[in-house]
């Protein structure tokens, strides 16, 4: 391997690892003041022109917390329970295309590889396993509960999930994302695949167990669930996770389904690209936050039979719907 | 129960429309928002107009204070020095702020009007110490044309510690 190429990734790792670092930070701010202002509130605005500078207060005080560690845990998988959540959210960026070439130079990570969507399936599973270990490290029924919930929760919301991505596959008969992206050009996939980015935006608030679906950590009844022993860094992990998975899975619906760059004058000016995407995740997490202002958390049991007798038979009820016109059409 | 999915667009167009409205937010340090007439604060040891302190010691709010957090302790009035009308004064007067619930009765027990709940609610402390209001930090400064207490007075003018009770205007 040349040296040329390993720095050029390298450069591109960190940019991608500090996009969900600094969004993650900013996407907290955003939520309390949209939040806010939902609720005819204004919102952190004390620290810093316009509260620009509270995430930055969190994460100070987030550093000098004491980190406690129950004595009747499991020490080293309650050390690694919160890396295990987080890597995955960090690492999924990874084959997302931030935009066009720009001067010959791909400007995505790994954005051409040909498992693209395959990749996105199976890193996004691995974050699974980190709630359940911490709920079961923790050595606490809340965070036990919590860990149960989220290992029914994400496995019954995946396999919508999963169905979701083959309406865009089977579109652009690809896996390779960039491809997808391509294939967007003319044509956002939304609009050939209304249900299809439903069935993937309902299940992606699943997945990343946001309100109404937030039953692991149902403040009311499990007190914080899986992360309920979890104090400082461990803690701010946690929440990194599952704000950097809204932030992932802003993205994957912006690529997927509301064509990646694409947009207006793309072709003339190739930096507009990555504008666009930021735009369409912007507002996609707005969606998101916007949501969780409005709907309270659905029972768990209905969370259950939602997503096992709607969501699922409508995933399948689209896949076909889009096989079966793709064969007829000629894709 | 209503099935219908378009009652959850319905609910997102609520909570859209409501970012919109004015925030109710008052920005609180610069902005106060002003307390109700008869809005219950920290108490304050009134005056009459002439100076004399309006306080004659009877200790009737520290017997109705249901959370004992009222402490007085009297001393005799004569009219070389005289703090109050009558034949006593309060020489020690102490309100343990942790202890108090601001419930008033100690304003409806005071026979001279001498202990009001007024509108300052920004009473916080650092230590425990600071939480027991002293009879200095609790009466109000001399009005204009009164005089500081002890003020010498002529004799008999001021023996009578209630105020001659008037009709109601």
């Amino acid at each position: 391997m040349d040296l040329r190429l390993l720095i050029e990734w390298s450069i591109k790792s960190i940019v991608i690892i500090l996009i969900i670092l600094g969004g993650f930070a900013y996407l907290t701010l955003y939520e309390r003041r949209a939040n806010a202002r939902i609720q005819t509130r204004i919102g952190p605005n004390r620290a810093g022109p316009w509260g620009l500078l509270q995430p930055i207060a969190d994460a100070i005080k987030l550093i000098f917390k004491e980190e406690l560690i129950p004595e009747k845990s499991d020490k080293v998988l309650f050390v690694l329970a919160p890396v295990i959540t987080v890597v995955p959210a960090l690492i999924l960026l990874a084959v997302i295309p931030m935009g066009p070439d720009i001067l010959g130079i791909n400007i995505g990570l790994a954005d051409g590889i040909n498992v693209g969507v395959l990749y996105i399936m199976a890193v996004a599973s691995i974050a699974v396993y980190g709630i359940v270990i911490a709920g079961w490290a923790s050595n606490n029924k809340y965070a036990l509960l919590g860990g149960l919930r989220a290992t029914a929760q994400m496995v019954s919301y995946e396999l919508s999930l999963a169905l979701a991505f083959v309406g865009p596959i089977l579109l652009a008969n690809t896996l390779n994302i960039r491809e997808i992206v391509v294939a967007q050009k003319g044509l956002w996939f939304v609009i050939l695949q209304p249900l299809g980015f439903l069935i993937y935006f309902i299940a992606g608030v699943a997945e990343v167990n946001r309100a109404p679906f937030d039953m692991p950590e149902a403040e009311q009844e499990l007190i914080a669930g899986y992360h309920v022993e979890y104090s400082g860094l461990k803690f701010a992990l946690f929440f990194m996770a599952e704000y950097g998975k809204m932030i992932v899975i802003s993205f994957i619906g912006a690529t997927l389904f509301l064509g990646g760059y694409w947009g207006p004058f793309v072709d003339q000016a190739p930096l507009l690209g990555p504008i666009y995407l930021f735009a369409k995740v912007i507002v996609l997490l707005f969606v998101l936050i916007w949501i969780r202002a409005t709907f309270p958390r659905i029972r768990y049991d209905r969370l259950m039979a939602f997503g096992w007798k709607i969501m699922l038979p409508a995933a399948l009820f689209n896949v076909v719907i889009t096989a079966a016109i793709v064969l007829l059409v000629g894709g | 129960m209503r099935k219908n999915p378009l009652e959850f667009l319905r609910g997102l167009w609520t909570t859209f429309r409501s970012m919109f409205e004015r925030p109710v937010t008052y920005q609180y340090p610069e902005i106060k928002r002003p307390v109700r007439e008869r809005f219950r604060g920290r108490h304050e040891l009134k005056r009459y107009d002439n100076g004399l302190e309006k306080c004659i010691g009877c200790a009737l709010c520290a017997a109705a204070c249901p959370a004992d957090a009222i402490f007085v302790e009297a001393a005799e009035n004569n009219d070389e020095a005289r703090y109050s009308p009558g034949e006593r004064y309060a020489s020690t007067y102490e309100i343990n702020l942790l202890r108090c619930i601001f419930c008033g009765y100690c304003e409806d027990a005071c026979p001279t009007e001498a202990i009001v709940l007024e509108h300052n609610y920004e009473v916080s402390f650092t230590e425990r110490r600071q939480a027991i209001y002293t009879k200095e930090r609790l009466l109000v400064p001399v009005p204009e044309n009164g005089r500081q207490t002890p003020m010498k007075v002529s004799p008999g003018s001021f023996d009578r510690a209630i105020p001659e009770m008037e009709d109601p205007k």
